[in-house]
């Protein structure tokens, strides 16, 4: 069988793959805020090391993490050169094309967004995708919004629809393969003529799909009401999460990271 | 109620309506005692109403009349409480034919300890389960795994596992081999009879596979929602006529005998397996 990658967990063993999903997805939440925070040049840097830092405490190849990076480099350069001729600053424009004018500050700008928005893109991933299984990453945060079914959310069905998706994505994928190789031995084509026609040509690809995952989903249903389930009331779990001393060495990391960016940015203003 | 049965069921009917409104019956009037610890097939063709029985006996459907007992107590019930229902199930495992439309969850463990979560068990108490049941059907070493990397019948072992976790007294196999390739219901076919014969769970195996229906202690022959037969192995394919009037076959071997016989060539005692016929094979031969 062909090996079907969910998602872009890179499995080894680190210190950042062993932290608790929950602990992790807090981390990235208050990791995101604080690359915002920074403002000035020192703190920019910090930041810009502090994602090369979790790169090699996760022990994931700088190659993979750059071609995850590459898709995004345009909207990247996009989003700099707007920045780049948007904004208007004191003193004269360093150039003037007549309908445009560059500002010192607009190529400061443009770099500060470009650095915050390749951390943001790595230091998110780093902490979350790259070393958490997305059941892991479901299961944390089914955990974290847990008090949020006192509101009566329900948070229990999410997380399992979340998990039942993850779980069906290889069995579809196969059957999906199937189909294709059936409509191909009728004569389809799929690679060749416009857009259009290519697009026609997956809709009797996309019937049989349909209707198989809806007989999935049944036999499902039937099969889980055999085994008991009832919803997320009165369901223990095998696997219980558990704090370690990691996980506080983190989180007084990510807060003293916090405190270092501030204080840059109050101090050398 | 006899003592040791586990299941009864009585003058059980169940009919479905049809598109043009009228109604087509799939049981009709059927009763059936099922002993605990038994290992019972049901065979019968397609359309015989044996997985309509299956489910019956797991309340995923209610009968138009009749009633089931499970371990005592009358499951066709109109006070049964969803609690009730609940307990049932705890009892009365089920196994289905498609591996992978039974298999929750993305890692092989996670997915054995479903059931024993949803019975709210203590995690401890799970750990054990799920480890026991994955080194009975033989899969502890997967139990790190993902589904998708895993073989028909692997997938049907872990599927087994997960009911066995829940402790059930029963568990029935609803054509749990016909999607399998030949090894992989070797797997199972052994997988089950271990269930039966060393942890004493109630063995009900519904197939078309005559092989495998003739390693079970007992045979209900199901032929258009009726009992047609009801009996040990050898007595059932002795009825090879019968059989074949409603759509079934008997065993290779037991055919082989058949054919010997036509020739003039008389095998005496039981031939239903493969070794059972072989050692009456010889024992003719020593006699010539």
């Amino acid at each position: 069988m062909r090996s079907i990658a969910l998602g872009q967990y890179y499995s080894v063993d680190s210190p950042i793959h062993r932290l608790d999903p929950r602990v992790k997805i807090v981390l990235a939440i208050l990791y995101i805020v604080i690359v915002f925070l920074s403002a000035n040049m020192l703190s920019m840097a910090l930041i810009l090391g502090s994602a090369f830092l979790l790169v090699a405490l996760a022990h994931i190849p700088v190659k993979l993490v750059m071609k995850s990076v590459k898709p995004i480099v345009f909207i990247i350069a996009f989003t700099a050169i707007i920045n780049i001729f948007w904004t208007s600053g004191e003193g004269d424009p360093l150039l003037d094309i007549g309908f445009a004018q560059i500002y010192k500050e607009g190529i400061v700008n443009a770099v500060f967004l470009m650095i915050r928005i390749f951390v943001l893109i790595i230091g998110s991933s780093i902490l979350l995708t790259y070393t958490t299984t997305p059941i892991s990453l479901t299961d944390g945060i089914e955990r974290l919004l847990g008090p949020l079914k006192k509101i009566g959310l329900p948070v229990h069905d999410f997380a399992m629809i979340m998990t039942i998706a993850l779980r069906f994505i290889p069995t579809l994928m196969e059957e999906a393969d199937k189909i294709m190789s059936a409509q191909k031995a009728r004569g389809a084509d799929f690679t060749n003529g416009s857009l259009i026609q290519r697009a026609k040509a997956l809709i009797p690809i996309l019937i049989p799909l349909f209707s198989s995952s809806i007989r999935h989903a049944l036999d499902l249903a039937t099969a889980m009401e055999c085994r008991c389930y009832r919803g997320g009331e009165g369901r223990t779990r095998m696997k219980i999460l558990k704090c370690g001393t990691a996980d506080i060495v983190a989180v007084i990391s990510i807060v003293a990271f916090g405190a270092a960016v501030i204080c840059l940015n109050v101090f050398f203003a | 109620m006899n003592s040791d049965s586990y299941i009864k069921i009585e003058n059980l009917s169940i009919s479905y309506e049809e598109d043009d409104g009228g109604r087509t019956s799939v049981l009709k009037n059927i009763s059936l005692d099922i002993k605990r610890g038994e290992y019972l097939a049901v065979l019968g063709h397609n359309g015989s109403g044996k997985s309509t029985l299956a489910k019956l006996l797991n309340m995923i459907l209610e009968p138009d009349s009749g009633k089931i007992y499970i371990d005592g107590r009358e499951i066709t019930d109109p006070s049964m409480t969803e609690e009730d229902v609940f307990d049932l199930r705890k009892k009365v495992g089920m196994v289905f034919q498609n591996p992978d439309n039974q298999l929750v969850a993305t890692i092989v463990e996670d997915d054995v300890a479903f059931g024993p979560e949803n019975l709210g068990i203590e995690p401890n108490e799970i750990r054990k389960r799920v480890d026991d049941a994955l080194s009975v059907v033989g899969m502890s070493e997967h139990a790190k795994g993902e589904p998708a990397r895993l073989s028909g019948g692997q997938k049907q072992r872990v599927a087994i596992a997960g009911i066995l976790a829940m402790k059930p007294d029963c568990m029935i196999f609803d054509e749990s081999t016909a999607m399998l390739d030949p090894l992989g219901r070797r797997d199972i076919m052994n997988t089950i009879e271990t269930l039966n014969r060393e942890h004493g769970i109630t063995v009900i195996m519904i197939t078309h596979y005559m092989d495998e229906a003739a390693r079970a202690n007992r045979i209900v022959v199901l032929d258009d929602g009726e009992i047609l037969m009801d009996g040990a192995p050898a007595e059932i394919f002795q009825r090879h006529e019968e059989l074949k009037a409603c759509g079934l076959d008997v065993p290779q071997c037991v055919g082989l005998v058949h054919m010997l016989g036509e020739q003039g060539i008389k095998i005496e005692g039981e031939c239903h397996t493969p070794s059972l016929c072989a050692d009456a094979i010889a024992e003719a031969l020593k006699k010539r």
